[in-house]
């Protein structure tokens, strides 16, 4: 039998124990070549969720006053500034009234539609970026969160997506380190765990997830998982065609170390610049071993203690 | 515009997506900035030098799209000999009075029209009176009514179509451009210039037969001492390029918030009337016929003022309003001058103003000189303040900063205030209108709660109190009152007026009842009503046509069944400018509109903006009147010469052509003129509203106010909410590392901004993404300042705008409010009767008399002023 716990999985939810004709697993590909940075995807999550405001702090990092993931906070929207060596501007030679033979600055003139951001800094031959990305819960084919609930609080739905059920969870916390991505936490007043539920509630009523249908410039797709993988590999093309080398895609691999997320990202930059984990590993991988590793210990210790007591008939 | 108009700004995603290059231009790196191809920042308040560079670009390369200007532009027009430019004069035109700092405008008339140019009284002051009156009546805002297409003027004007004639409009646009040069944009905006030429390249090479650029401009571009100028500016170099009236063109009005362009349409606004009908004016309006003298005779579709005026006075008096009786012309109100905001607030300080609605607007921290806004409410007798949240507007007797300072005390506060809470867009039937002229319905989808009422129900149930308590007047200055057309049902237990029939009033009426389908059919005689001569047709039909909702996907591109767009439901104003002066699109590409020569008329994806069955080729009788005056070539068709004005010969009270003047508070001089400021801006001379000297080395730096997604506008339908104040929490300025350095302030600390008018204190973020830029030799820097905030609700801070003066551009009374000077310092600011003395400090270190600041530029770059 395989590791239930670790590496790439056909059919998550049916390894749950759904039947065959389950819905098939959904998820949220998050652009964030095209975030804009509003966090309508916080207020939305927010107001259809009843989750409560986190208080009035501001941060001073940037535009970012949320901080992290957490109890109350289900998406959260990032904001790095950081200033990047200079992109060469691609003339895609479009035709226009331009002077013939060309003009002083001709070499920048169809301004390639790739590279996003971009004004000088002080420092010359370096360029301002402001990278946006809406964080949320990754909703992993290896969910440790739930590999650890002792009372079946954590499930995984229909929809292949992981969920807490309020009204279970006893608040043991066994979750919160669990999580590598740090998604997970407890409320301090009611002690219970809380995250994003994808919006399990509109998935049963046939609608996507709130943050999804707020997004103005659908930088939070949502959809069956399998589409929004070929989806994010297509445009990680087109930015890379389009001269944006840095565009790659993160948690989208059933070969990572969490099976890959239910909810990925298309990131221009390394993941530790947006503060994710660069090689996230479900953190009960190694329970079998553990166990086995336990159950050796026990027995070992069964076998002296017998063989004690075998020894002092003699 | 991801900043402020994140939903909108998908479109803009959407053209990137297809391959359009996004330029952002802007002081700030902003949400937009982040997302464009190139972001080219420049020094607040320099645009006109920008935009001009872009014009002389065009024009010196000649990039210009010939055909377009000179079919289409008033590029060939032929300008009085008398007219002198701001080459000429070092920064002014001819007619300036500078007692009264107001322009005559005579001269700046085409050759030959100059009569019939100063006799339109529609759009300026009349040559006869004196220079004090004129500068009055320039304070009715007059530039502004011109809204819906340009003011009167005689006729055709004589045109050089070779554009060679020294005096035609096109050499006169070269020599009033010709200093913008690349390296004169640098010097005064502080782009590179590479960076500048980078733009005037992709614009360029953007614009003509196969492809179109359009300008998305906002209250960056409106609230400026020149404000209209900089518009005028944009006008200028689309037309020289062609991107009038034509698909992916176009200059587009992001509006500050939903509606704004309904309210001008059926304006709040003291001066107009619904559809850019002036309110007539007290001294040359007694009658209709003189009302609408200068239009009567004129040629243009403004030709038929009078009946668009008659069906107004129908549908507001209905049947009280006969031929007879004028039409009651004598009932609308009358304008003696500057009724504007800021003029009223300087009333209510003088004690002349008793009362005063405030409706969903948050003055006493939302507008430029708060103070000012707040000791006017002060003084009051009474104050009706209607709104979604209890706003500083409704509390300023109980919290102003100046009960601190102890300037104002509570108990002498005389005004009666009266808070009614108001019903939200969510809970009332009505239409937004958009900035392409959509109406868009939108439905109730909950009752108001509480005592929640919509504005509709407020002013009708107030019409009816005021009526029943008039019901027994005999004095004829009721009678405007009393026979109002004022019966609207209404709806369940609160008696909610229907939405839907003040729609119908403003569709218009035939003279068999049934709804009017377009404005052409108004006539003069009385026999139709229409409340808004430019929305006549929304109700076309009998069918709420601002209701429609069908899906893109259903229709053609244009999707002309979403909803309604004023007038005819054209979604391109002006669109015979698509096609070629045949009537053939420009190109494949670009096709819209065009002359089907099969059918005998005009046919495209759109309606066409042109009398249908009038072909490329005609030509007007001698002596014709309205639209029968105009060619088959005439495109612009509201205008009265049927073309597009690159130069504005009646109209502007600032001057015929755009030019680059320094805000009212600069940090430089005027590097291209003499003249530092707009001659003709309108300063509000005031012990509480004094104004700073330009290039004073007390108030070094350069500010500008602006707004943040997570919040709107002056607060009042964001900070009270907690899902949206958690996002920003309190109030900040943006300073760039060398500032915060130079200045010793902390990322996260505490800082204070001193003007001449207050001190504010904001937390502080330091940020590469505000950049100090090179202005003239030295380095300017700019503070970045988001004004929200107000001691009211969950997000709080000082209210930014505390820092503004009050100077206002001259045509439509709007405030400087995007680029001023200030001096930044560390830590907070002093608290009591200390911060009005840390103001009167700054105030005496920079030399301001107490009585009114000193405006004209006293100083040289980079040196202190007297």
């Amino acid at each position: 039998m395989t590791n239930q716990l670790y590496g790439p999985v056909d059919d998550v939810t049916w390894q749950a124990g759904y039947p065959d004709d389950h819905p098939p697993r959904v998820g949220f590909l998050t652009d964030t070549s095209v975030c804009i940075g509003c966090k309508a995807c916080e207020v939305a999550c927010k107001e259809w969720n009843l989750v409560p405001e986190e208080g009035m702090d501001l941060l001073g990092t940037s535009y970012d006053n949320t901080g992290d993931l957490g109890a109350n906070t289900w998406r959260h929207v990032a904001f790095i500034e950081k200033a990047a060596p200079r992109r060469e501007l691609v003339d895609l030679g479009m035709p226009g009234n331009g002077p013939p033979g060309g003009a002083p600055g001709d070499g920048s003139a169809g301004l390639s539609a790739a590279p996003p951001g971009g004004q000088e800094t002080e420092e010359p031959g370096r360029d301002m970026q402001w990278l946006m990305m809406s964080d949320v819960c990754k909703h992993c084919t290896h969910a440790a969160c739930l590999d650890v609930c002792p009372t079946g609080s954590l499930f995984r739905t229909e929809f292949g997506t992981v969920v807490v059920q309020e009204d279970i969870c006893n608040g043991c916390g066994y979750c919160v380190p669990a999580c590598p991505y740090g998604v997970l936490d407890v409320r301090p007043d009611d002690g219970r765990a809380w995250k994003c539920t994808l919006c399990y509630d509109r998935l049963s009523d046939g609608m996507e997830p709130a943050c999804a249908k707020a997004c103005p410039t659908d930088s939070i797709q949502f959809g069956p998982l399998d589409e929004l993988r070929e989806r994010g590999q297509q445009r990680v093309e087109e930015l890379r065609g389009a001269g944006v080398e840095e565009a790659r895609l993160y948690g989208e691999s059933p070969d990572d170390g969490v099976g890959g997320d239910g909810a990925f990202f298309l990131l221009l930059d390394e993941p530790e610049v947006y503060g994710l984990p660069p090689d996230p590993v479900v953190t009960t991988r190694d329970l079998p071993s553990m166990w086995k590793h336990a159950a050796a210990a026990g027995l070992t210790a069964a076998a002296t203690v017998i063989a004690a007591f075998v020894g002092s008939r003699r | 515009m991801a900043e402020c108009h994140p939903v909108g700004f998908q479109w803009v995603m959407e053209a990137k997506q297809r391959g359009a290059t996004v330029i952002h231009v802007d002081p700030r790196f902003t949400r937009t900035s982040a997302l464009a191809d190139l972001h080219a920042p420049l020094r607040a308040g320099a645009d006109i030098a920008f935009l001009g560079g872009l014009i002389n670009y065009v024009l010196s390369n000649e990039l210009d799209f010939r055909e377009y200007v000179v079919q289409y532009t008033n590029a060939a027009a032929i300008i009085d000999e008398e007219f002198q430019d701001t080459e000429d004069l070092d920064g002014l035109f001819s007619g300036y009075d500078e007692e009264s700092m107001t322009y005559d405008p005579l001269t700046w008339a085409y050759q030959g029209a100059r009569a019939t140019a100063a006799a339109g009284h529609r759009d300026m002051p009349k040559p006869d009176v004196d220079r004090s009156a004129a500068a009055e009546e320039a304070g009715a805002g007059a530039g502004e009514e011109a809204g819906s297409g340009g003011p009167p003027v005689a006729g055709k004007p004589y045109r050089d179509p070779t554009l060679q004639d020294p005096r035609c409009v096109f050499q006169i646009l070269k020599r009033h451009f010709a200093r913008y040069t690349p390296e004169a944009v640098e010097q005064i905006c502080g782009l590179s210039k590479e960076q500048f030429l980078q733009v005037a390249h992709a614009v360029t090479r953007s614009s003509g037969r196969d492809k179109t650029t359009a300008w998305v401009y906002s209250v960056g571009w409106t609230q400026h001492t020149v404000g209209v100028q900089y518009i005028r500016t944009a006008a200028i170099l689309q037309l020289l390029l062609g991107n009038i009236g034509r698909p992916g063109g176009g200059i587009l009005a992001l509006r500050g918030h939903a509606s704004i362009q309904g309210s001008t349409d059926i304006p709040t606004l003291f001066n107009l009337l619904p559809g850019y009908i002036p309110v007539p004016h007290a001294r040359h309006d007694e009658t209709l016929d003189e009302f609408v003298e200068a239009d009567a005779g004129s040629t243009g579709f403004w030709g038929n003022m009078k009946a668009y005026t008659v069906s107004l006075l129908k549908a507001w008096w209905g049947p009280h309003a006969t031929e007879d009786n004028d039409f009651c012309f004598g009932y609308l109100p009358r304008v003696t001058g500057d009724h504007g905001t800021y003029r009223t607030v300087l009333d209510q300080v003088a004690g002349k103003v008793k009362g005063y609605f405030v409706i969903g607007e948050n003055p006493a921290v939302g507008s430029a000189n708060a103070k000012l806004q707040r000791l006017g409410l002060a003084n009051l007798e009474w104050l009706v303040v209607r709104d979604l949240q209890m706003i500083e507007t409704a509390t300023f007797w109980q919290n102003a900063p100046e009960l601190e300072t102890g300037e104002l005390e509570t108990e002498r506060i005389g005004t009666e205030v009266f808070f009614l809470p108001a019903a939200a867009h969510t809970e009332k039937d009505g239409t937004f209108t958009n900035t392409q002229r959509l109406l868009q319905w939108h439905h109730k989808a909950v009752e108001p709660e509480g005592d929640r009422r919509s504005d509709l129900w407020f002013y009708y149930h107030l019409g009816r109190r005021i009526r029943q308590k008039l019901a027994t007047s005999t004095d004829p200055r009721d009678r405007p009152v009393l026979e109002l057309t004022w019966q609207y049902p209404t709806e369940r237990e609160h008696e909610e007026p229907s939405a839907e029939a003040v729609l119908r009033e403003i569709n218009g009426f035939g003279p068999d009842g049934s709804p009017l389908s377009s404005y052409t059919q108004l006539a003069d005689d009385g026999s139709t009503s229409c409340g808004c001569w430019i929305y006549c047709g929304c109700y076309k039909d009998g069918v709420n046509q601002t209701a429609r909702r069908k899906p893109g996907s259903e229709q053609s591109w244009v999707a002309p069944e979403w909803a309604w767009a004023w007038p005819d439901n054209r979604r391109i104003i002006y669109n015979r400018a698509s096609a070629d002066p045949d009537g053939r699109p420009w190109s494949d590409r670009k096709a819209y509109v065009w002359w089907d020569a099969g059918q005998q008329r005009w046919t495209g994806h759109d309606t066409p903006d042109f009398e249908a069955t009038k072909p490329p080729d005609f030509q007007p009788e001698e002596g014709a009147k309205a639209q029968h005056a105009l060619a088959g070539t005439d495109a612009f068709i509201m205008q009265t010469d049927g073309k597009a004005w690159l130069y504005v010969p009646t109209g502007l009270l600032d001057g015929p052509l755009p030019t680059h003047y320094e805000p009212e508070e600069s940090p430089v001089g005027n590097l291209l003129y003499g003249q530092q400021a707009n001659p003709a801006r309108r300063l509000y001379r005031h012990p509480a509203n004094p104004y700073q000297p330009s290039g004073s080395d007390v108030f070094p730096y350069v500010f500008t106010t602006y707004r943040l997604t997570e919040h709107h506008t002056a607060g009042g339908m964001s900070r009270f909410l907690p899902y949206l104040s958690e996002l920003q929490p309190e109030f900040f300025c943006e300073v760039s590392p060398d500032l915060a350095e130079q200045r010793g302030l902390q990322n996260g600390g505490w800082a204070t901004i001193v003007t001449a008018r207050a001190a504010v204190e904001a937390r502080v973020l330091v940020t590469e993404r505000i950049r100090p830029l090179q202005v003239q030799g030295r380095t300017v820097h700019q503070v970045g300042v988001p004004y929200h905030w107000g001691p009211n609700g969950l997000s709080t801070g000082d209210a930014g705008n505390e820092l503004l003066p009050a100077v206002l551009d001259p045509n439509v009374n709007i405030q400087e409010s995007k680029a001023a000077t200030c001096d930044v310092v560390p830590g907070r600011r002093p608290r009591g009767v200390d911060l009005p003395r840390l103001v009167a400090d700054y105030r005496a270190r920079a030399g301001i008399a107490e009585q009114a600041g000193d405006t004209r530029w006293t100083g040289t770059e980079g040196t202190a002023s007297a």
